[in-house]
């Protein structure tokens, strides 16, 4: 699944740590997630999209 | 939760988790050379420390599933993953090793000894894979 994240995250100056803190997972899965290598769980996916202020759909985009 | 509480709540679990396996391995380590060592073969302490070292593994366990649970989903898959290997390995593994002693195709009997060594190693080669593949 694509997702916006890195660019989201760059447009509002956070490093993935500080992105990995706000989300309470591990940088590696903030990592993980933008470079499309993991989907994110819903309840994950929501709160992404809460911080950001987004609909889900505007962040990821199913690939199918 | 924010993230520093969430770190917070991992570090402790980490901690909880390697001082039941420290207490667990001390007790394996009490229970087997104890009777040779300490106590003389003595079968009341004996059971006594058979029934401690079963209950530090109940621990350990119930610890485990602690860490487990306060893993973030990412790390979660890794574990689960590095888990389903062991798992299939020391079934695969095990019962080949079985027949190979049944058969007479190696000198020495089976050892459970051995078995744990193959789920851990597999584990730890599982883990290295899980966190290799998502960096």
């Amino acid at each position: 699944m694509k997702n916006r994240l890195k660019v989201l995250r760059a447009e509002k100056n956070y490093t993935q740590a500080d992105l990995a803190d706000l989300l309470a997972v591990s940088r590696q899965t903030v990592n993980a997630l933008e470079k499309g290598k993991f989907d994110p769980s819903l309840p994950l996916a929501f709160r992404i999209s809460r911080l950001f202020e987004l609909p889900i759909e505007q962040i990821f985009e199913d690939e199918e | 939760m924010n993230g520093e509480e969430w770190k917070a709540k991992g570090k402790k679990n980490t901690i909880n988790l390697a001082i039941w396996t420290l207490a667990w391995v001390l007790s394996m380590a009490l229970v087997t050379f104890g009777p040779m060592f300490i106590w003389e073969d003595n079968k009341t302490i004996t059971w006594v420390v058979v029934v401690l070292n079963f209950l530090l593994g109940i621990g350990m366990i119930l610890s485990n599933i602690r860490h487990m649970n306060g893993l973030d989903e990412l790390q979660k898959r890794i574990q689960l993953e590095a888990m389903a290997v062991a798992l299939g390995m020391a079934v695969v593994a095990g019962l080949s090793y079985t027949v190979m002693d049944q058969k007479d195709l190696i000198e020495h009997d089976a050892d459970i000894s051995f078995l744990i060594l193959i789920i851990g190693a597999t584990y730890m080669i599982g883990l290295l894979f899980g966190q290799k593949r998502f960096k």
